[in-house]
Parts: structure tokens; C-alpha cells; sequence
């Protein structure tokens, strides 16, 4: 591949790198990656996929920019509350790295879709807010085999895992059934303090970075949890299930189920 | 001793760092192991950071020539992938 002047300027700090060089700099490019949420999680993450120049980036939320984001979602700003998320970040990103083509997809994501939606693309990231989005996105990965970069933030905590279809654990292997929703926290008291999830953002970011060069170590098998009021970060070996059931031996869950329940969605 | 013939040639003068190793470095991806890069150059860091990152990178420094008051040229020999 032959990078303009332009991008040879705006890739160097990659291309110096012995990892990344240009060849690594080309895998990127042509990189397509499917984001499920552009909330406090997408927004990192897909600023700085946006930033490192992948080829398509393309992300489903069904939301509209409020105030009440804005403490913590950084693609969006004052003056796009109102805009579709997606439509907000397209324009954040578009004016960042114009060589990325964004992809934004304003609509629910469902059982009926989602395997329609993830089939092109390389990888998928879920910075999902809830657990029904989760589970669907997690059975959905294993059913396409698709790498999933999974991350979730709550009030000072952070997590953050790797999934390799066939090769390591699923999010079920980690927590089988979503846990019933009294136990759940209602979004009211989800409060979250504004920087974790660039934190965890950041982390899935590298995560998709290091997936598409092929470089280094992934959190496969592995738990990854920050916790930002004690500044730790732990390492949690999970290992793969042989009866879960969806990427055990003989698994349960061979098509895309009902997710719904009544959990708060926002 | 033997006169080394270079495989390709790139020119950078006008270039300041790190753009004089980016260039460098997108030049010898491009090449075959065993083939020899000259690189000529009027950033005088350069004649000494181009070198030891191409070390670093796995290929091998085959000369260094402050060729007249303002340019250099160098000789690299791709030995790695
Ligand atoms: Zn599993």
C-alpha cells in the first residue's frame, strides 16, 4: 500500500515502531471494526481507532446526545445535545481522521440483526450499558466467530476481557446467566465517575489495536479489573467452560434468543 | 575494496527527524533480505539516528559517508523481515 505524504506524517509515531511499521500501519487501514454503543465506552474507543487511521469503523446506538452525557461522553459537545449519538460522533471523528470511513447506524440492536450487521467486520467492541445488549452481543460473537473486545464500567470499577471464538473463554464461560434484575443496580444509583470509562475505553482500544496487528498479548482467558479508587488493576484467569452454554462442548444456545427483561436500557 | 551497488535509492534531504527514519524504514519494508538501501540525507542527527535505529531494527549498517559540508550517505542492508 502506498501512503500519501500526508499519512506517512500522521502514522509516523506508528511507523518508527518495530510492531507497527508500515506494514503494520496497512493491516490497520484496512481494518474494519463494528462498535456497539457510542456512549462513554464508544466514544474513547472510537476516537482513538478514529485517530490510528482503521479503515472502517461503523457503531449502532439508538440514542440522542443529553446534557447528562456530557460529564464523561467526550465525542459529543454542547452544541450536538439533541443530534443522534452516532450522527455526533461521525461528526467528531470525520473531523479528526478524515481518511477513516464511519459507518453510523442509528437504530436498535437486536437478535434479528446483529449477525446481519457483524458479518463484514473483523472485530467487534461492545461498550454496551446492559446486560441483555451483553449477552446478545456475546452469543452473537461466538455463533459468527468474531473476536469481541467486551467493556464495562460501574461507579469506580472497570473490566475489561478479550474473546476468541474457538480459542479461550466467552462472556458466559465468566458469568453463565445474566444475573435477575433486582440484583442489578438501577441506572439512577449507576453513577460513574467521568474518566473510568476512558480508562477501560482506552484499554479496549489497545486490545482492538493489538488484535488487528497481531502483536503482543490479549486479555484472552483473562479478566481485566480496575479499580480506579484504589488505583489496582487485576488479572483474573477465566478459564473456558467445557459445558457453557454457548461455546462449551455441546452447547445450549445455537441461535439468538430473547434477550429482553426488564432492566433499565438507557 | 569492492564498490557496493545499492538496490535503491531514496533522497531525503530537507527532512528532519523522525520523518528521515519514517521514510527510511518505509523504504527497506519495501525491499527483498540481502538487498542494500542508500539513503542520502542533510540532517545531521540523522547520519547517527538513522544508523543505530536500523540496528535496532535487525539490519546491518553497511557505511556512513559525510560525502561534502552538507550531506550524508548511508548504506543499509536489509537482513530482517
Ligand atoms: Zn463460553
Amino acid at each position: 500500500m502506498d501512503f500519501t505524504e500526508d499519512q506517512i506524517m500522521r502514522y509516523s509515531r506508528h511507523i518508527i515502531l518495530p510492531e507497527v511499521g508500515g506494514k503494520g500501519q496497512e493491516k490497520i487501514a484496512k481494518a474494519k471494526v463494528f462498535m456497539i454503543g457510542a456512549g462513554g465506552l464508544g466514544c474513547p474507543v472510537g476516537y482513538y481507532l478514529t485517530a490510528a487511521g482503521v479503515g472502517t469503523l461503523a457503531m449502532i446506538d439508538n440514542d440522542d446526545v443529553e446534557l447528562s452525557n456530557l460529564q464523561r461522553q467526550i465525542a459529543h459537545s454542547t452544541n450536538t445535545i439533541g443530534m443522534p449519538k452516532v450522527e455526533s460522533a461521525q461528526a467528531t471523528f470525520g473531523a479528526l481522521n478524515p481518511d477513516v470511513n464511519i459507518v453510523p447506524l442509528k437504530f436498535r440492536l437486536s437478535k434479528d440483526n446483529i449477525l446481519d450487521l457483524i458479518a463484514d467486520y473483523d472485530i467487534v467492541i461492545d461498550g454496551s450499558d446492559n446486560f441483555p445488549t451483553r449477552y446478545l452481543v456475546n452469543d452473537a460473537c461466538v455463533i459468527a466467530k468474531k473476536p469481541l473486545v467486551s467493556g464495562a464500567i460501574l461507579r469506580f470499577e472497570g473490566h475489561v476481557t478479550t474473546v476468541l471464538p474457538g480459542d479461550g473463554h466467552c462472556y458466559r464461560c465468566l458469568f453463565e446467566e445474566m444475573p435477575p434484575p433486582g440484583l442489578v443496580p438501577s441506572c439512577q444509583e449507576a453513577g460513574v465517575l467521568g474518566v473510568l470509562p476512558g480508562i477501560i475505553g482506552g484499554l479496549q482500544a489497545m486490545e482492538t489495536l493489538k488484535l488487528i496487528l497481531g502483536k503482543g498479548d490479549v486479555l484472552k482467558e483473562t479478566l481485566l479489573i480496575y479499580d480506579a479508587l484504589k488505583t489496582t488493576f487485576r488479572k483474573v484467569k477465566v478459564r473456558k467452560n467445557p459445558e457453557c452454554p454457548v461455546c462449551g462442548d455441546n452447547p445450549s444456545i445455537k441461535e439468538l434468543q430473547d434477550y429482553e427483561a426488564n432492566y433499565c436500557s438507557s | 575494496m569492492e564498490e557496493i551497488v545499492s538496490d535503491k535509492k531514496i533522497d531525503i534531504k530537507g527532512l528532519k527527524c523522525p520523518y528521515t527514519f519514517v521514510k527510511s524504514k518505509l523504504a527497506i519494508e519495501g525491499m527483498e533480505k540481502g538487498q542494500v538501501l542508500e539513503i542520502l540525507l542533510d540532517y545531521k542527527e540523522a547520519s547517527n539516528s538513522i544508523p543505530k535505529s536500523m540496528e535496532a531494527h535487525g539490519h546491518k549498517v553497511l557505511k556512513v559517508e559525510n560525502i561534502n559540508d552538507t550531506d550524508w550517505v548511508l548504506l543499509i542492508k536489509k537482513e530482517k523481515d
